[in-house]
């Protein structure tokens, strides 16, 4: 594993390269999800009938979900702060704290998808469901992989190392959240 | 001149052909121009000992032209195009004339099956003519086309016509056309639809009222003596509609 | 708090100083022109691959129902799968790889004087998942029932059914093929795109940086914010086909239009994303040899932004008879139409640059010039398929695949010679031989007009695509038209059998031309101020390049040499 690159010190724009990268890595991810959900906001409103099927999704869960996210971003904003402060054991268990935020939201939602296929409403159920399961789907991906990246980051960081990398997996973890943000009034309260 | 190869039989083809001729020759002029500017450059800048190029930046007003005066003259090109192809778009898929007759161009993997209304004028009744992949019309007359398909995309391309438009499963298109001459002509798939796109044309016969009128008893006649050599299915559901044969006086007016 | 490190003497050491195994050096490098490499060696390699696919079904189409040597008789399944994977692989696996990953990793970080790319192991692993994606297509076309036959573009209810397509396996994977290669490109683009903006040497502005780069670049932000849609789209398609879902199935709600908004909303700009870096190495080589500035170099900056952000809205010109709201048709041919003004602007002010030139006409100069001409033939020809009008008659004939070969094969393989004959001493050390090049140019050129030209006759007379036979079709199935066939059949032949001495000139040279110097071509960027090839790191770390000026500084008066190296004190 070589060091280090030149290129990886260099800020000619005045910006550390890692939020840089992190930043249009968020460009092509809204690309994407925009892709899926304006996709389903299309279809939505020329199917009026998929709003019965949509009456069947859990608002607490995902009222719990969004509650549970929004907190798990507040834990990366204060890892954020103690890694600026040098404190890499601190950011450390934050970021672990919201990975564990992560986990309860994937836990939930796997109580939640169980109990909706258990009911007959599966991913060939209808046009919703279609779009339900797979956008609410992609989004939980993000999530896993972001509490992957973070465990690593978490690691690095107790050693007080590469420090930096703490900001970059929270602002990635604030899109997941505002992703979220978007999903939740579109899949579960427009009904 | 491109019906010297590919005749008119619709009369909007002539109207699609003299966009092509605005096009060939607004976009020949700039192309020829340019290569020829092109080609001498080349031949008059070539290297050559002791002739060092100049210092150039594109700031140099009188050079500058050279691009501007260009860029101006394209954009009105650009603008007559652009109005030319409108009005043949509008023409062609913006309007809906009168229809004299309708008929129904059904697509599938893989053939085309048309339905002519016979002599009542109405598709979906028991006058109905069906044929799987030969069409007959009538010469100068103004026809609906309603445009189906049963499983994949497939596309309705009558070349003589200058005529295309997609088929979608789930939805039914309405589109005109005017024949304007007579005889024989291809219909293509034009959106590839699996194994048979290659084998999925038909044939299109345009003729005038009487050969028109003959033929279509004809082929009434012979489809009901089919049907009635053929023993009836075994299911309980409804045969096919067939045709019944057509009373001799009234046939094909409306 | 700044975690930047201002000076570069501060990086820590590379790995260079101990001894690597093969293994290491060639196949785990974390090195961007090794990897450069890995992306040029495997597109080149799948350009054999679909060139070959494109002998056999012209074969098939010159002499129906014969048997093709190499192949055998060509069933129509079998020639709808070459013609879908011929085209996926030239453009996903063989213009990408080729013009953004191997010139962007190779000249990224020479010609902004810095020693790598900003994240060198997720560039490894680009690489990896780009070769992945390879296999896995390549893959696709030996499982059972063979490979995906529904054209490059997919559209279902054909593509989503299996009982439509009848080829389950190779669909899918297909589709997985170019989702990976999505991903492999989207990691890449982060590093093409965070290393020109941040790593640039000392003095670098941003209207110092080479025109190839920003066309890079450019083309790089093009892909990562279009391609999204279609990531989408393709995760709706592989659901649909495996999962039972209803997105494209209009039995069940959903919609086959959708797939090809999503389809085309990155494809239109995906046709600039290649053809960007085309232009951007043109503009080097024309510069250089001609010894002239860029005519105008700030104005083309701004037209390839134009052009970028312009190609967003014209994609649903693909859809006019598609079913489509005729109204939205002319909003439509209103915005093609129009973008034909900052693209004939790029190609009028790179013709104004030979204006006051010494141009030497060297092999790679032959390939920029010849890329400007052709070009410009398949600009034009893209007017007649923008005009909405008339674009209900071409669409799906011949015609259409007459002028995007006019603009894909200059972009994809005239503009990549001239690239490879150019930078070829760089890469390697040592000079291509001039002789074998010239005979390979002309034997590319030459065929190739009599390949597409009879195309676009066979399109004027609505011959349309994708057929494999046309004998069932009366007014196609004419000896005019069938001489037209063998014609191009013909000519394709003899350009890729001149392909060989291309092959064996850049094998031979590579390992036994004459040896090159540092700046052969007398240029003024920053890649010839270091060996040919260049070490690891580019330049010893105590002597990285600074910059003092723009770089098309040729023919400056007053000099006595024709050219000013970017990095020369003034």
């Amino acid at each position: 594993m070589s060091g280090k690159t030149i290129a990886t010190m260099r800020s000619a724009m005045g910006m550390p390269t890692g939020r840089l990268a992190v930043w249009w890595v968020i460009v092509s991810e809204i690309v994407i999800f925009g892709g899926v959900l304006v996709s389903y906001i299309m279809h939505r409103i020329g199917h009026p009938e998929w709003a019965e099927e949509a009456s069947h999704t859990n608002t607490w869960a995902g009222a719990t979900n969004t509650l549970v996210l929004l907190t798990s971003s507040l834990s990366a904003v204060l890892a954020h702060k103690a890694a600026t402060e040098g404190n890499g054991k601190k950011a450390a268990n934050l970021l672990r704290l919201t990975t564990l935020g992560g986990l309860i939201f994937l836990v939930i939602k796997s109580f939640e998808w169980t109990h909706e296929i258990k009911e007959g409403f599966t991913i060939q159920a209808g046009g919703f469901w279609s779009y339900y399961y797979t956008a609410a789907g992609l989004h939980a991906f993000h999530v896993l992989c972001g509490m992957i990246i973070m465990l690593v980051v978490a690691h690095t960081a107790s050693k007080n190392q590469e420090l930096q990398r703490v900001e970059n997996i929270g602002i990635y973890w604030h899109f997941v959240d505002v992703v979220w943000i978007f999903l939740f009034p579109l899949l579960y309260i427009a009904k | 001149m491109l019906n010297q190869y590919l005749p008119n039989a619709a009369t909007y083809a002539g109207h699609v052909d003299s966009l092509f001729w605005l096009i060939t020759i607004i976009v020949g002029v700039w192309f020829i121009a340019a290569e020829i500017v092109f080609f001498w450059l080349i031949f008059r800048f070539r290297h050559r000992p002791n002739v060092p190029s100049q210092y150039v930046t594109g700031g140099e007003k009188h050079l500058k032209r050279w691009i501007t005066i260009p860029h101006f003259l394209i954009m009105i090109c650009d603008v007559v195009i652009i109005i030319a192809a409108v009005r043949v778009w509008v023409e062609l898929k913006q309007t809906l004339p009168r229809p004299d007759y309708i008929v129904r161009v059904m697509s599938q993997q893989w053939a085309w099956t048309f339905t002519d209304p016979g002599p009542d004028g109405l598709i979906d009744t028991a006058d109905d003519v069906r044929t799987t992949d030969e069409l007959h019309l009538i010469v100068n007359k103004t026809y609906h086309f309603k445009l189906e398909s049963k499983d994949v995309l497939h596309s309705f391309f009558v070349p003589a016509f200058r005529m295309k438009q997609d088929a979608i499963p789930g939805r039914t298109y309405t589109g005109w056309f005017r024949t304007s001459r007579a005889g024989t002509y291809d219909i293509l798939c034009a959106e590839i639809c699996g194994l048979g796109h290659g084998v999925m044309g038909a044939k299109l016969v345009i003729e005038d009222e009487p050969h028109h009128t003959a033929w279509l008893q004809q082929h009434a006649h012979d489809a009901a003596l089919a049907a009635l050599n053929t023993p009836p299915p075994d299911t309980t559901t409804a045969a096919p509609a067939t045709a019944t044969p057509a009373p001799p006086a009234s046939a094909g007016a409306r | 708090m700044a975690y930047a490190h201002p000076h570069d003497a501060h990086a820590p050491a590379h790995a260079g100083h101990h001894e690597q195994s093969f293994f290491q050096k060639y196949l785990w490098s974390t090195d961007h022109k090794i990897i450069a490499f890995q992306y040029l060696f495997t597109g080149m390699a799948l350009a054999m691959v679909g060139g070959f696919m494109a002998y056999v079904f012209r074969m098939q189409l010159a002499f129906p129902g014969t048997s093709v040597p190499g192949w055998g008789v060509v069933s129509p399944g079998q020639y709808n799968a070459l013609i879908t994977n011929h085209g996926s692989i030239m453009i996903f696996w063989v213009a990408m790889p080729v013009l953004i990953a191997g010139f962007g990793n190779f000249l990224i970080p020479l010609m902004i004087g810095a020693d790598d790319m900003v994240f060198p192991r997720i560039n490894r692993l680009s690489y990896q998942l780009f070769l992945l994606s390879a296999l896995v297509l390549v893959a696709s076309l030996f499982v059972q029932n063979g490979g995906f036959g529904g054209a490059w573009t997919a559209y279902p209810p054909l593509s989503a059914n299996k009982n439509y397509n009848m080829t389950p396996y190779g669909a899918t994977m297909w589709v997985l093929a170019v989702a990976l290669e999505f991903v492999a490109f989207l990691l890449g683009g982060i590093n093409f795109i965070v290393t020109t903006m941040n790593s640039r040497a000392k003095g670098m502005k941003a209207f110092d940086v080479p025109i190839v780069i920003w066309c890079i670049v450019i083309a790089s932000i093009l892909f990562m914010a279009s391609v999204g849609p279609l990531i989408a789209g393709a995760v709706m398609l592989l659901f649909d086909q495996l999962l039972g879902t209803s997105f494209f199935n209009p039995n069940r709600g959903g919609d086959p239009i959708l797939w090809q908004h999503l389809f085309w909303f990155f494809g239109h700009p995906e046709v600039y994303v290649v053809m960007l870096p085309a232009f951007g190495i043109v503009a080097e080589v024309m510069t250089v040899m001609a010894r002239k500035k860029l005519f105008a170099y700030k104005t083309v900056i701004y037209t390839i932004v134009a052009t970028g952000v312009l190609s967003f809205f014209v994609w649903a010109h693909h859809q006019f008879v598609a079913g489509i709201d005729p109204r939205m048709a002319n909003v439509f041919t209103v915005t093609t139409v129009l973008i034909s003004i900052p693209v004939g602007e790029m190609c009028f002010v790179y013709i104004a640059t030979l204006y006051g030139g010494s141009i030497r006409l060297t092999t790679p100069m032959l390939w920029a010039l010849a890329f400007l001409g052709e070009f410009l033939i398949g600009g034009v020809t893209g007017i007649y398929l923008g005009a909405s009008g008339l674009d209900v008659f071409f669409h799906d004939t011949y015609f259409v695949v007459a002028h995007f070969h006019y603009t894909f094969f200059p972009i994809a393989i005239i503009a990549v010679f001239s690239g490879l004959t150019f930078w070829f001493p760089k890469m390697f050390g040592r000079m291509m031989n001039e002789t074998w090049g010239k005979v390979h140019f002309w034997g590319t050129i030459i065929p190739f007009n009599f390949i597409f030209i009879p195309l676009f006759f066979l399109g004027l007379n609505g011959e349309h695509r994708r057929i494999f036979d046309y004998h069932s079709f009366p007014q196609l199935d004419t000896p005019f038209m069938h001489t037209l066939r063998v014609m191009a059949t013909v000519s394709l032949i003899v350009m890729l059998l001149f392909q060989i001495p291309f092959i064996i000139n850049f094998i031979v040279s590579a390992i036994r031309g004459p040896k090159a110097d540092k700046n052969p071509w007398r240029a003024n960027t920053l890649e010839w101020t270091t060996d040919s090839p260049p070490p690891h790191g580019n330049w010893p770390q105590a002597e990285m390049p600074e910059v003092h000026r723009r770089h098309y500084e040729y023919a400056v008066p007053g000099r006595a040499e024709d050219f000013w190296p970017q990095n020369e004190r003034a």
